[in-house]
């Protein structure tokens, strides 16, 4: 069927960034994400610093303006709320290209569209220079508890098996002519989910029993570590992003 | 090795009864005897319990009269006993898909044998010799999802061999593969050096890889004979709901 071919977000290629060990990229991603966080929302040119520092690491990574553009805005409908602030705001009033906006909503929203783009390219960094099952071994190295490195172990897994199933349940209600179009007519696609949740149950019992089978006693044997772990040159390499981050945060604090 | 008495049986089954929590009688006293390096299909009708059959012989259900032992060893409580029946037998499910839960090939075929506490190089030598075996070492990083069916069910297959069973147990081996894949698995199973039990329909697949075959049917064993003999009795197939596909005589399988 070839399903599942299409890597979403990684990207292949060889560059340092790529090579990196996974639990480098996240342990840096969210310490930038935290520093970006932590910087008052009025210091306009520490998050210039940040917008450097991720076009750095982008053009080290060969990953495209565009295709980092085109992803980015997954965050759209996170931060509507955002363009509605200058609006809603209270407080002080300021007339910009005709309209009337509150200052204060003016920050407010600045404040979330700047941090927030600022994550989701970090974000779509790390996810585009590292596949799937490395950034599960990433947080496996993390000490991230089992049990939910496990459960993305099994979606990354399964995905394509459910969605496939999906698929296919789907082609045959359209078959039978079903043709969903307006609300009232959604009674087959409830009824498919439904459906597909007990699939999907049942063939986790299944996938259990075969486990069971090859002497899974609730714990995952730790062996798979795929490439070594990361060495303290890559730690240092990678450090430098998110300390570079951390010291214009700093500097932005005390300067406001 | 002075008075040790190396068994010759692979698998003995004895006056197994198993009726399900609801009262449903679905074993009514079965007894099969399977010695080393033989190979059996177990054929039967849908619902004559074939597959609470399977699920007994690896102590995933516990018979409720009777025992079940594998290379002389009972299966019983005891988890340490437990984990060396499932050891000893190796179950492939139907459903690849059900069998196959992690992301590559290499690290669902080192599931078994890492559970079996193997690791390093010791693993590593399974999961190859295992691949080898059933041709698909050069799939060994590649997802589940990515293969085809065919491969897949070649890849459970692995799986289990990883764990070097005394008995390999297939649940219907041959459905949904395409006439080559069929005639490959048929060719790696025969160059297996294990003694095999087959669950099956499919009756001229049957008779191209077991010398012996038996009837399941309401719970019991109802026939047990060299496959030829089986396949040549109309009246006794027809009575337990098999039937021969069109066009094919067994009198013209070669006998043993």
């Amino acid at each position: 069927m070839g399903a599942g071919h299409a890597h979403v977000l990684y990207r292949e290629a060889a560059s340092p960034v790529h090579r990196l060990a996974p639990e480098v990229k996240i342990a840096a991603m969210v310490l930038f994400t935290l520093a970006v966080v932590a910087t008052p929302r009025e210091a306009f040119w520490a998050f210039g610093g940040y917008a450097l520092l991720v076009a750095g690491v982008a053009v080290l990574a060969r990953v495209g303006l565009r295709w980092l553009l085109l992803r980015a805005t997954i965050e759209l409908p996170f931060v509507l709320f955002a363009f509605a602030l200058p609006f809603l705001g209270a407080g002080e009033r300021v007339p910009v290209a005709g309209l009337d906006l509150s200052v204060d909503g003016l920050y407010g929203g600045w404040n979330i569209i700047a941090k927030g783009t600022l994550g989701v390219l970090a974000s779509l960094l790390l996810a585009g220079t590292t596949t799937t099952r490395d950034l599960i071994l990433g947080l496996d190295r993390l000490r991230c508890p089992q049990i939910i490195t496990q459960i993305a172990t099994f979606m990354l897994r399964y995905l394509d098996v459910l969605v496939g199933e999906a698929r296919r349940m789907r082609v045959a209600r359209v078959s039978r002519g079903d043709d969903p179009r307006f609300l009232w007519q959604l009674r087959g696609f409830a009824a498919g989910v439904g459906a597909l949740f007990l699939r999907a149950f049942e063939r986790g019992e299944r996938v259990y029993l075969a486990m069971v089978s090859r002497g899974y006693s609730g714990r995952m044997p730790a062996v798979w570590q795929g490439a070594g772990a990361a060495t303290a040159g890559q730690w240092l390499a990678a450090a430098t992003v998110p300390l570079a981050a951390v010291s214009i945060a700093a500097t932005a604090v005390v300067l406001t | 090795m002075i008075g040790h008495v190396q068994t010759a049986v692979s698998l003995d089954v004895r006056g197994v009864r198993y009726a399900y929590p609801d009262g449903h009688l679905a074993l009514a006293g079965v007894d099969l005897r399977v010695p080393r390096g033989e190979r059996v299909a177990l054929l039967g009708p849908n619902g004559a319990g074939k597959t609470t059959l399977v699920l007994h012989l690896n102590g995933i259900l516990t018979p409720t009269e009777g025992t079940v032992s594998v290379g002389g060893l009972t299966a019983s409580r005891d988890r340490a006993e437990l984990a060396e029946v499932r050891r000893r037998v190796g179950i492939v499910f139907q459903d690849p898909d059900d069998q196959l839960f992690l992301p590559t090939v290499a690290e669902d075929v080192a599931f078994g044998p890492a559970n079996l506490g193997l690791r390093g190089a010791e693993l590593a030598e399974r999961v190859d010799e295992a691949l080898a075996a059933v041709k698909m070492s050069e799939h060994r990083d590649r997802a589940p999802h990515h293969l085809s069916f065919g491969q897949r069910r070649r890849v459970a297959v692995a799986t289990v061999l990883a764990m070097r069973p005394e008995i390999l147990v297939l649940d219907e081996p041959s459905s949904n593969l395409d006439p080559a894949a069929r005639r490959e698995l048929a060719e790696i199973l025969r160059g297996l050096p294990v003694t095999l039990l087959m669950v099956t329909h499919d009756l001229p697949y049957a008779a191209e890889l077991c010398e012996r075959a038996v009837i399941l049917d309401a719970g019991r064993i109802v026939a047990d004979a060299p496959t030829p003999d089986i396949l040549g009795d109309a009246d006794l197939l027809a009575r337990h709901r098999l039937e021969l596909p069109y066009g094919f005589t067994p009198h013209s399988l070669p006998r043993p």
